[in-house]
């Protein structure tokens, strides 16, 4: 047996180890850069060789993101003035030929190599990380909660009803974000309230479902193009399936705080009766306030005794319920496929598509 | 000067790297829905597959000087990878619209059995150094003009739109390709790549 197989093979193991490790520091090494926001706005200096996003959020701006900076969400997008170099294949499938001519680009894919100048709307400057701890778990159905979280650090959040926050979650390749909307009205400062469902084998769902009263989570926030009309003359419509409920809550009891007499209906599409929840709290809302109207619409198990309410999918009760032609404003949030026949409905009510917010999940 | 030319002409045409012996399978068949990609990622093959064989050639001749051919497969692998690793910093670095372009398929290609291919076949057939650069790079261009007529005739297919749906994507893919290298074989005799 000879031995001189193994000592080359380690020989050129070493000199090719040696000669990445020379080009690693000579060639990915990139100096001080700066990233320009806003026009002198605001002015980050930081090593580059990064991705635009983990620079901006090593700096506190964190821009949304879902899929933690791997270029599968699209939700990073951001102007890209000048140093960005060119739009990459990766970002292709996530830009439209319009958004490319205004230079947008997405943070996660952008790599630093020299300084950059970016527009960032000043509402994401304004989205801090939040520390806070687990005040109260409540049960909503078998596979739902309801996490109730106390401000610690900044302790107070102001917020826009329907908009979310990123769920710090630890993992074993660092730390990622998972989107969850606000469940709490926004008057209640203090305290941020979230509807989990738990998704066999989602890493957010997971980690939020076996934490404890007293448990520290971190998050950054609030995130979400939804905006309320003030007019109390336009009806709002808030549709909800499967767990969605998060957003309508807090868009329905903030408006029902500042305005009694506001017109809304709430349209709830569940499976069976096991996947009904908070029908008894806004019952009795509807009880003190004659405008808000609440449907729960069952689509599974029709047989079910139990259950005198609507059946079928909730596009359905949305289509007759709703008269036509009456200033709308309308809040979906559910599953792509309920979305899109509710959109429909509601575009044959007449309401237009720019009063239509949505959230697919 | 004429062995070299038939070597060219054999790498390209009778012995097609992609439609005679049937390697690199994985991108011909996920890269050659468009003209675009195709072309990009034949460029990367072309460039990775004529330096490796061009690095690995004199290191053959050490493992051979050592008695050491046993390993010759693994350090082919290491070689490979390392050349790609470092080629993409080149070109971050150096080149970046280049890398926009074709830079983001060279670590597709660190795993490419094509690539390995290449400098196994200069290995059995003893060719020179000339001969191996020349065979690597004919090699290289024989994939580029396959996957090259299979994302064409797949581009203008689309614009027709009559397969069958269960065929759509790779099963249509695979066909073209049979069709092609049947085709190809009518170069068959022509020249040899001995």
């Amino acid at each position: 047996m000879s031995f001189v197989p193994v000592i080359i093979i380690n020989l050129i193991l070493l000199i090719i180890t040696i000669l990445l490790a020379i080009a690693d520091h000579f060639l990915v090494n990139y100096g001080i850069c700066n990233i320009d926001i806003n026009v002198d706005e605001k002015l980050i200096e930081i090593e580059g060789g990064q991705s635009l996003l983990s620079s901006l959020y090593a700096n506190d701006i964190f821009i949304p993101s879902a899929c933690g900076g791997k270029g599968s969400c699209g939700y990073c997008k951001i102007t890209v003035t000048a140093g960005g170099g060119q739009v990459l294949p990766t970002e292709l499938p996530y830009l439209t030929r319009k958004e490319i001519r205004s230079n947008l680009r997405l943070a996660c894919q952008v790599k630093i190599r020299e300084d950059i100048f970016i527009r960032i709307p000043s509402e994401l400057l304004n989205i801090k990380m939040f520390t806070a701890t687990l005040e109260s778990i409540r049960d909503l159905t078998y596979d739902i909660k309801e996490i109730g979280m106390r401000l610690i650090e900044p302790s107070e959040i102001s917020h826009r009803p329907g908009q979310y926050v990123q769920i710090q979650t630890p993992s074993p390749g660092g730390d990622i974000f998972r989107a969850y909307s606000i469940s709490s009205p926004v008057y209640e400062l203090n305290t941020v309230e979230l509807n989990v469902r738990l998704i066999p084998g989602g890493i957010g769902s997971t980690y939020l479902h076996n934490l404890q009263v007293g448990d520290t989570v971190k998050f950054t926030g609030p995130y979400g193009e939804f905006i309320l009309n003030d007019d109390p003359s336009v009806e709002i419509i808030c549709v909800g399936g499967g767990c969605g409920m998060a957003p309508m809550k807090s868009i329905i009891y903030s408006i029902y705080d500042r305005c009694p007499d506001r017109s809304c209906w709430l349209f709830f599409g569940c499976r069976t009766t096991k996947d009904i929840f908070y029908l008894d709290e806004f019952k009795q809302l509807a009880d003190k306030h004659p405008g808000f109207h609440v449907i729960y619409a069952l689509s599974d198990k029709l047989d079910d005794q139990s259950w005198d309410g609507d059946t079928g999918f909730i596009h359905l009760a949305v289509d007759k319920y709703l008269k036509t032609n009456i200033k709308r404003q309308a809040f979906l949030c559910g599953p792509p496929l309920m979305i899109e026949a509710t959109m429909k409905v509601l575009e044959q009510k007449g309401v237009v598509p720019q009063d239509i917010f949505y959230d697919e999940f | 000067m004429a062995h070299l030319i038939t070597i060219f002409i054999a790498a390209i045409l009778t012995h097609n790297i992609a439609l005679t012996y049937l390697l690199g399978m994985c991108p011909f068949v996920s890269l050659s829905r468009s003209v675009k990609t195709a072309f990009g990622m034949s460029f990367a093959v072309i460039f990775v597959i004529t330096l490796t064989a061009a690095i690995n050639w004199p290191i053959h001749r050490l493992l051979v000087y050592y008695n050491s051919e046993i390993i010759s497969y693994i350090v082919f692998i290491i070689i490979i990878a390392a050349s790609v690793q470092l080629v993409e910093m080149i070109m971050e670095r150096f080149f970046p619209s280049l890398q926009a372009s074709f830079g983001i398929f060279l670590p597709l290609i660190t795993v490419n059995c094509t690539v390995l291919a290449v400098s196994l076949f200069m290995v059995l057939r003893e060719y020179s150094y000339i001969a191996t650069l020349v065979f690597a790079f004919g090699s290289a261009v024989g994939w580029m003009l396959a996957i090259m007529i299979v994302a064409a005739i797949n581009e203008k297919l689309k614009l027709i739109g009559d397969v069958p749906k269960g065929l759509r994507g790779t099963g249509i893919i695979m066909i073209i390709a049979g069709i092609i290298a049947l085709a190809f074989l009518g170069f068959g005799g022509m020249v040899d790549i001995k």
